[in-house]
């Protein structure tokens, strides 16, 4: 479809594809802590306001309950708000917004309405901002019916996803890992969508398979390239969604590799790994397993501010290597 | 479940290990990832770790003696584990030592001394869809867990000589296809057997193949002729009836008669030559073939040979021949002239030197004795494989010749 591919940076894709879905619709608008002047915390809107002007690129009020709320609101009465939290971990204080009317109105009023918001979250750790504006919180928002959440992984992904994510009639949560807003990647130019609920197989291979989420897929994607010098063969599946999980695909690879791997930077405990696990256990899949399902996420600890620590609190690669080579070769 | 403590191997050329000094004695505690004990090789000294918390017991791994990698030289029991000797000092063999790894070494099989059976659901389903014991396998995973490579490396029956290579050859052949795609049959003893006598046949036995076409028309008139003779066709079962096959077996024994020279069996020391001339004949039946024998089957009328093939074939089918039905002989006869078969070539049974594959009698053109007429006769092609150790070629070449010319001249058959 479009020959015209280039390099552009995370950050860069996701500008462009609001550039996109603003350029074609007219509800399109953008609202945010920053974004205008400044252009945003993470320099993901950039310069929009000089193309769009201050009616389309809003900068709102220190007050993430009131620009959600708003966001909803103009979302309920036909417009097609995107709404962009500085970090994912402000959005504690718009949960009732997003929770308890975002999430429900559609059903609550009998499908008579639909909430087309668009929030986005830069999320993550990896930039020494401490435990207030470095977590991985995209698991809580996935527990709710009515949302759906989303993780794109590299710029084409991201750019896609937020293209399909404005067409949907409904509520899309978007995790953006900041370390990926400077990775660049193939990007094509013009209008293009990636569907919401489609994982994306990374990496074929045949003896464990390595789900991750976000940047745990190039960690997960640089421990595969170093198993296959020890003759591991992981096949690396970037969920891109979370909500809902595409599990045809993750249970048709257990079927294959027989061995599980959850990799994702939320907290351990009752995370993205419990839930695939739980799927899968429950699915075909499970007659199929040789080992047990493994999961590495984040540590039972607020991010810490020191960088070693830091570092130590999430998955990284040597940790997914050793526990594929821990249960491919199935010692103790 | 109690924990083995094992000689580790902790380079590549170890095969023993002695250990300098234990950290902990008999009935202490010990702690998992401290210091158990030291140990020198001739390359290197180390300390290995403890692979469990526990108590410490059964230590036979004595100071300062050689001690084979993989040997158990303690155990450890968990808080909780009643106590109970633990068999222990016996070497692992030599092709099962665990692999070289880095340190911490810990033993990854212990016996199920609480009674817990640890399976993979994948090693589960195999094993139930297999028809499998769980408890009749061992486990290779973490705490003895039957893992799916123990159940196919079980099932393969695994060559002492290379447990690993079975299984991972069988993991290489599984794992080119979906699990949905296909269903597991275990190996019976007759697969077995089959399996392993044509291997050794094939590698060790030099075999080289000679054909003949053998015009049949007289010896279908002749078998015409004996199966409608009263004394035959009234018999009360019938079973005097003769099969071309059993013509054939005649022919066989007769030819090995007359050339004894191929009347043998090679051993390493000797050539073994024959007094008498036992034909096996190979009989197909569910899920295998067998090739019982007719002994002295030179010395027998078509009409005895006949019966017998019939008895023996039957009791073959029904799996109840004895032993020394099938034991021994001195060569073989395979026919696959029913199947419609053109020709082939069959794999020497051994302790035989020789065996006579049979095809089907076909209507062909064929050259008469003038030299330029062309005629149809009835024609089978036999294919004559040989242990060339014992056989050369022109003593094969000549047993052949004996053979065609009884099927040629079928009087010779009943002389």
């Amino acid at each position: 479809m479009n020959q015209d591919i280039r390099a552009l940076s995370y950050a860069e894709a996701l500008r462009e594809a609001m550039a996109i879905a603003m350029e074609a619709d007219e509800r399109v608008f953008l609202m945010g802590e920053d974004i205008g002047v400044y252009g945003g915390a993470f320099q993901v809107t950039g310069d929009l306001i000089e193309r769009f002007g201050a009616d389309r690129v809003m900068d709102t009020p220190i007050s993430e309950l009131g620009g959600a709320g708003v966001a909803v609101g103009a979302a309920l009465g036909g417009m097609r708000p995107i709404y962009e939290f500085q970090f994912s971990d402000f959005a504690m204080l718009a949960m009732e917004q997003i929770a308890n009317q975002a999430a429900k109105m559609r059903f609550m009023l009998g499908g008579a309405v639909s909430v087309p918001v668009v929030m986005r979250f830069p999320a993550g750790s990896g930039t020494g901002a401490a435990a207030q504006h470095s977590q991985s919180i995209e698991a809580w928002f996935a527990h709710i019916p009515g949302l759906k959440v989303i993780q794109p992984a590299t710029p084409h992904d991201v750019k896609g996803m937020l293209l399909a994510a404005v067409a949907d009639p409904d509520p899309v949560m978007i995790f953006e890992h900041k370390l990926l807003y400077k990775m660049k990647g193939p990007v094509p130019a013009g209008h293009y969508t990636v569907p919401i609920g489609e994982a994306e197989i990374r990496c074929a291979g045949r003896d464990v398979t390595i789900v991750a989420t976000s940047i745990m897929v190039h960690r997960s994607l640089a421990a595969a390239a170093e198993l296959e010098r020890e003759n591991i063969s992981a096949e690396v599946i970037d969920l891109r969604t979370i909500r809902p999980i595409d599990r045809q695909t993750v249970i048709e690879s257990v079927k294959k590799t027989s061995r599980l791997i959850c990799v994702y930077e939320g907290v351990k405990t009752m995370g993205i790994g419990a839930e695939i696990s739980a799927m899968v256990v429950e699915s075909e899949a499970f007659d199929f397993l040789d080992a047990p399902i493994l999961r590495l996420g984040g540590a039972e600890t607020p991010i810490p501010y020191n960088p070693d620590l830091e570092r130590a609190a999430v998955p990284q690669t040597p940790a997914i290597v050793e526990a594929a080579r821990r249960l491919v070769t199935a010692k103790a | 479940m109690p924990v083995e403590v094992i000689m580790p191997k902790v380079d590549m050329d170890m095969t023993a290990g002695q250990v300098t000094k234990w950290h902990a004695g008999e009935g202490d505690r010990v702690v998992k990832g401290r210091c158990l004990f030291e140990i020198e090789t001739d390359k290197a000294a180390m300390e290995v770790e403890a692979p469990a918390n526990g108590i410490l017991r059964d230590v036979t791994g004595g100071q300062g003696v050689d001690i084979p990698v993989g040997q158990v030289i303690a155990w450890i029991f968990g808080d909780g584990e009643t106590y109970t000797r633990q068999a222990g000092g016996q070497a692992a063999p030599s092709a099962a030592a665990p692999p070289p790894v880095s340190l911490p070494v810990i033993a990854t099989r212990a016996p199920a001394a609480d009674g817990a059976l640890r399976a993979s659901p994948l090693a589960r389903r195999l094993a139930k869809a297999a028809g499998l014991d769980l408890t009749a396998i061992a486990g290779s995973g973490p705490r003895g867990r039957i893992q799916k490579a123990d159940v196919l490396s079980h099932q393969a029956g695994q060559s002492p000589a290379s447990p690993a290579k079975t299984a991972s050859d069988d993991e290489a052949i599984l794992n080119l296809f979906h699990p949905d795609d296909y269903d597991v049959v275990p190996h019976d003893s007759l697969r077995k057997t089959i399996a392993r006598r044509v291997v050794e046949s094939k590698k060790f036995v030099p075999h080289f193949y000679l054909g003949v076409d053998c015009e049949i028309d007289r010896l279908l008139t002749l078998r015409q002729e004996i199966n409608q003779n009263p004394h035959v066709l009234e018999a009360p079962d019938q079973a005097a009836k003769v099969s071309i096959n059993d013509m054939v077996i005649k022919a066989m024994a007769k030819a090995l008669r007359d050339v004894p020279d191929a009347n043998v069996t090679w051993t390493e020391s000797n050539m073994i030559r024959h007094h008498k001339v036992d034909v096996g004949f190979a009989v197909a039946i569910p899920g295998g073939l067998i090739a019982p024998i007719v002994r002295n089957a030179d010395q027998k009328p078509l009409t005895a040979i006949a019966r017998e093939t019939k008895d023996l074939a039957a009791r073959a089918r029904s799996r109840t021949l004895d032993v020394a039905e099938y034991r021994g002989g001195t060569t073989s006869v395979s026919n696959l002239g029913m199947f419609g078969t053109r020709e082939f070539s069959a794999i020497i049974n051994p302790p035989h030197a020789t065996i006579l594959a049979v095809g089907a009698g076909e209507r062909r053109p064929v050259v008469l004795a003038d030299g330029h007429t062309v005629a149809a006769a009835t024609v089978m092609t036999l294919t004559l494989s040989s242990d060339h150790r014992a056989v050369d070629g022109a003593l094969a070449a000549a047993l052949l010749a004996a053979v065609k010319s009884s099927l040629e001249d079928p009087i010779r058959l009943l002389v």
